[in-house]
């Protein structure tokens, strides 16, 4: 047994790095669901296989052909006549086999007849290659079950995704660049008093040059509050005119030249960050303002519960300040001089975590919870990244497709420029509407090429006018569907197939930020955009 | 035979069946409005793909594995990869054509196998070897070359050979002497795709700034005052471990042996608590050791997929390539950036203008090397120089031969007219960086 766990360790180390053990367990109890294993779908697959999701099972009723079998991975030659679906998993279930690995030999149509509630199971739906009107039912099935939606297509050299998750929830974004949260602008006591603790003048030459920066411009600060109506620096002049405060500070040596205090220049260099103003960003706010903040029940997640905490300290103990995140960065310093600052935040920070505790046990209490529901590490790792909570939304597939409330503005301001990748999106829209006329896509075949460019074209149209959009669509991208033929390309597909997987990973583990709600790639220019419709 | 029906392909040797390459047709056989200007839809084009068309993989890892099957399914067959690495556990959870029971084998080797057990009529010669242990002949003969690598040194070096096999006639370029260069790298959730044409677009010195050296901990930080765990990990590999000896005389650190991973992770803890550091963990103390850089398979599927597309359009002409730099990021959303880099006109690999080097006569060899080794547009690791004095070629220093580096080292203390140079001296630098010697010219200063 301890065997087989060191292993998963060394197995899964380069990807623990990135989402830490709590994120690789949550992926391990995860049973994800894909809808036709084509090259699309198998790629995706493998991308969660590998890192080691929990169990996945394919639905799909195709039986294997030829061209199945030239663009996917996962089928060989001996597959063709038979069940893609079993096929495939024999194939993807040889990568990992920690991973479970079930198949339902069925079309999507089938299961939503006879039992829509087959899909409720699944932490995670993946639907590859529908058709628009089994995506828009199998879409409602899943958002009244919310059950998370990832719809993925790839149609020639164009790749799309379409999140569909009603409210999805995110304490650790990991973002890339953050700033710090020193509060140099507004020392709580116990910082204020470790900085009374020195005196920069007094020290020794070994000590001054190893004094923290955020002490440093702490000093420094005081001195410029005396002379400015204790106002931080605001702009350029002023913030110039106190670096050079702090560079007349640098000792110098007996011939008058400055001695080598590199803490001093990383003080001045950080002049620029380390005084804005401590404040809580407006995203945050608006979470702080929704509903589910507001009204806490006894089916209140435990994700609210804990903003619900947050706000109460926000608005009461932090006086308008989040609780302190209690990081300091690295910095030139004496090993004492650092970890006793260090532990100053650190210390505070589980002050401040404590009191959001209190805040969120009145609340389990007035709705007859007991305490264990909330545990005091998540509320720590709440507290942490309080400043870069997210929470994402996606509008439904009957939202984004009504002619009622789809998004018109987004689509004709991005169609301002007519080779934006929102021409694509059009295009996808049209050819399912192809589809739906004719049984079939544009182009399979080379002989129809030519004559489907202006069936198409119509198709292009009627979707236009439907929609009221006064925009033009190319001529250029009508031929070029036609000519796609509705392939699927195995390097458009591995392209989707790590882009979505990732998506997946996202939302099973609640780390890092999704993106909201269609992507569209172009492999033609290799670029990309990412439309909220 | 009805309209539209594919004829039935019976061949043996390739193991083809009918519409196996119906997917990839459709882009060879098809005029269309987007294609490169020098294309002609044509049903032979796919033949060249099948039966002439020469790719070379270099990286057998997390991005080779994913351009193996992304070519092989995109109709290339005539496949070579180098890579010098043996599997590892940790390659596993990306590396997918790698099982458990090959740990320890030859990553090109394994790889090889597999995409051709998998994909019939598909043949990938693997190389066990460095890239450095190949020569031009072999490097000529490949139309496209794609790279999965995980070091600079590397992407230079290829770099470097590539630029070593064009061809010029009186100063024009042979474009048929152009060997396509695409690279592709990951790190997490980030990754880049570029497309370089030898000789006629940025290459990887061009931009040699994108690859900024790593930054190591200042020794004071680590000998005197230690602040993060990672501090305390340096502190033993770097200094306690030279001293301990732990494993016996002259056993040098193997990130790769989990004894010594444990034992610098319990002089680590030791160290720490002495200055009261928390945070030094056995996953922590590996990471610093082996300067890991987390990987998933998700961004490498990207990625490779990204570079098969580019090698396909430039062996294809079905479409512009890129032009000539991609980058990812799905930690927020998923995000692309497509640039042009452009060619640095003095660029040390690409330009062929010789390097000046501006320095006083009384200038001492050592900063000259200081220099080459520091500068962020050279970045080269170990410089050997060498010119010609008195019509004779003299070796001023060369690190890489004991016996070399001995009798050199004097030298380094010497000033450059102490050791007989001139205004406008050329000296011609080799290093790991590059198969060919960088020319340099001396231009004295007063």
């Amino acid at each position: 047994m301890a065997e087989q766990k060191t292993n998963k360790e060394q197995r899964y180390d380069r990807q623990l790095r990135l989402w830490g053990d709590h994120g690789q367990e949550a992926l391990e109890n995860a049973h994800i669901c894909l809808i036709n294993c084509c090259a699309t779908g198998t790629e995706i697959l493998k991308n969660l296989i590998l890192p080691g999701i929990g169990a996945f099972t394919i639905v799909d009723g195709h039986k294997v052909n030829g061209e199945d079998v030239g663009n996917n991975f996962f089928l060989s030659s001996d597959s063709i006549g038979k069940n893609r679906a079993q096929a495939a998993t024999e194939f993807l279930q040889e990568l990992n086999s920690d991973v479970s690995g079930n198949f339902v030999e069925e079309s999507p149509e089938k299961l939503l007849e006879n039992d829509p509630e087959f899909f409720h199971r699944f932490a995670l739906v993946i639907g590859v290659q529908l058709p628009e009107s089994v995506c828009l039912r199998l879409g409602a099935e899943l958002w009244n079950a919310r059950v998370p939606f990832l719809v993925c297509r790839t149609y020639g050299l164009v790749g799309y995704m379409r999140l569909v998750v009603k409210e999805h929830t995110v304490v650790e974004s990991h973002p890339d660049n953050a700033l710090e949260d020193l509060r140099l602008d507004q020392p709580f006591t116990e910082l204020k008093n470790h900085f009374a603790s020195y005196n920069l003048d007094n020290m020794e030459k070994r000590d001054h040059s190893h004094t923290p920066w955020i002490i440093v411009v702490a000093k420094y600060l005081e001195k410029w509050y005396n002379e400015h109506d204790v106002q931080l620096p605001k702009n350029y002049k002023e913030k110039e005119a106190f670096r050079q405060l702090i560079r007349g500070g640098i000792r110098t040596n007996e011939s008058g030249a400055p001695e080598e205090e590199e803490n001093f220049d990383e003080a001045i260099k950080n002049v620029n960050t380390a005084l804005n103003a401590t404040k809580i960003s407006s995203a945050v706010e608006d979470i702080f303002n929704s509903e589910q903040c507001e009204n806490i029940t006894s089916q209140t997640p435990v994700f609210w519960l804990m903003v619900r905490g947050v706000r109460d300290f926000v608005r009461n103990e932090g006086n308008g300040l989040l609780p302190l995140r209690g990081k300091i960065p690295d910095m030139i310093a004496d090993s004492d001089k650092f970890i006793n600052l260090q532990n100053v935040y650190r210390e505070k920070a589980l002050q401040d975590a404590a009191v959001v505790s209190k805040h969120i046990q009145t609340h389990l209490q007035n709705v007859g919870k007991p305490p264990e529901c909330v545990s005091e590490n998540d509320i720590r790792l709440f507290c942490k990244n309080a400043a870069f909570l997210r929470v994402v939304r996606c509008r439904s597939l009957a939202e984004e497709f009504s002619t009622d409330t789809f998004y018109k503005d987004t689509i004709t301001s991005s169609m301002d420029n007519p080779d934006s990748e929102m021409v694509l999106y059009l295009m996808l829209r049209s050819v399912d509407r192809f589809y739906q006329q004719h049984s079939r896509y544009p182009g399979v075949y080379n002989y129809q090429v030519e004559e489907d460019i202006s069936k198409l074209k119509v198709c292009v149209n009627s979707l236009l006018q439907e929609l009221g959009l006064s925009v033009s669509v190319k001529d250029d991208y009508i031929h070029e569907f036609c000519r796609y033929g509705a392939a699927e390309p195995h390097t458009v597909a591995a392209f989707l197939g790590g882009a979505a997987a990732q998506e997946a990973i996202k939302i099973i583990t609640h780390q890092f930020v999704p993106f909201n709600n269609t992507f569209i790639y172009n492999a033609m220019a290799q670029t990309s955009a990412t439309f909220q419709l | 035979m009805a309209e539209g029906e594919e004829p039935m392909l019976v061949d043996g040797t390739t193991g083809d069946w009918p519409g196996r390459w119906d997917h990839v047709k459709k882009f060879l056989e098809r005029a269309g409005p987007f294609t490169h200007p020098d294309f002609e839809p044509s049903t032979e084009s796919l033949q060249f793909l099948l039966d002439v068309c020469k790719i070379l993989v270099i990286g057998a890892g997390g991005l080779g594995c994913e351009l193996l099957k992304d070519l092989a399914l995109s109709g290339f067959r005539h496949i070579h990869i180098v890579d010098m690495d043996t599997i590892d556990v940790s390659n596993l959870n990306r590396q997918f054509l790698f099982r458990p029971k090959d740990v320890g084998r030859p990553k090109a080797e394994v790889a090889a196998d597999f995409i051709n057990r998998r994909i019939p009529g598909c043949r990938v010669i693997p190389h066990f070897k460095k890239i450095q242990d190949l020569d031009e002949t072999f490097y000529r003969q490949f139309h496209i070359v794609v790279c999965g690598l995980d070091s600079v040194v590397a992407r230079r070096w290829i770099n470097g050979m590539l630029l070593s096999l064009l061809v010029y006639e009186d100063s024009v370029l042979d474009t048929s002497s152009v060997i396509p260069l695409i690279d592709g790298g990951t790190e997490g959730f980030k990754g880049n795709a570029r497309v370089i044409l030898p000789g006629m677009t940025a290459c990887i010195d061009c931009t040699l700034e994108l690859y900024p050296p790593q930054i190591n901990f200042p020794m004071c930080t680590i000998a005197s005052m230690p602040r993060l765990p990672e501090h305390c990990i340096e502190y033993v590999r770097i200094l306690q471990w030279p001293k301990d000896k732990p494993f016996g005389d002259g056993v040098a650190l193997d990130g790769d042996d989990p004894r010594h991973i444990q034992w610098v992770f319990h002089k680590s803890l030791e160290r720490a608590a002495q200055f009261n550091i928390t945070g030094v963990t056995y996953r922590l103390t590996q990471g610093v050791v082996k300067r890991i850089i987390p990987a998933v398979a998700s961004t490498n599927a990207v990625i490779a997929a990204a570079c098969t597309t580019e090698v396909f359009k430039i062996a294809s002409s079905a479409y512009s390539g890129l032009n000539n730099y991609l980058v990812f990021n799905d930690v927020d959303g998923l995000y692309t950036y497509t640039f042009e880099a452009e060619r640095k006109e003095n660029c040390s690999a690409c330009s062929q203008i010789p390097q000046d080097l501006h320095f006083s006569p009384s200038t001492k060899l050592q900063d000259v090397l200081n220099y080459l080794t520091d500068s962020a547009s050279l970045q080269i690791k170990s410089p050997a120089i060498t010119t010609t004095l008195d019509g004779k070629n003299k070796t001023l220093y060369l690190q890489t031969v004991a016996s070399i580096e001995e009798r050199t080292r004097p030298n380094l203390s010497k000033s450059l007219q102490e050791l007989g140079l001139v205004n406008g001296q050329e000296l011609a630098v080799a290093d790991v960086t590059t198969p060919q010697t960088l020319l340099f010219k001396l231009i004295f200063t007063s």
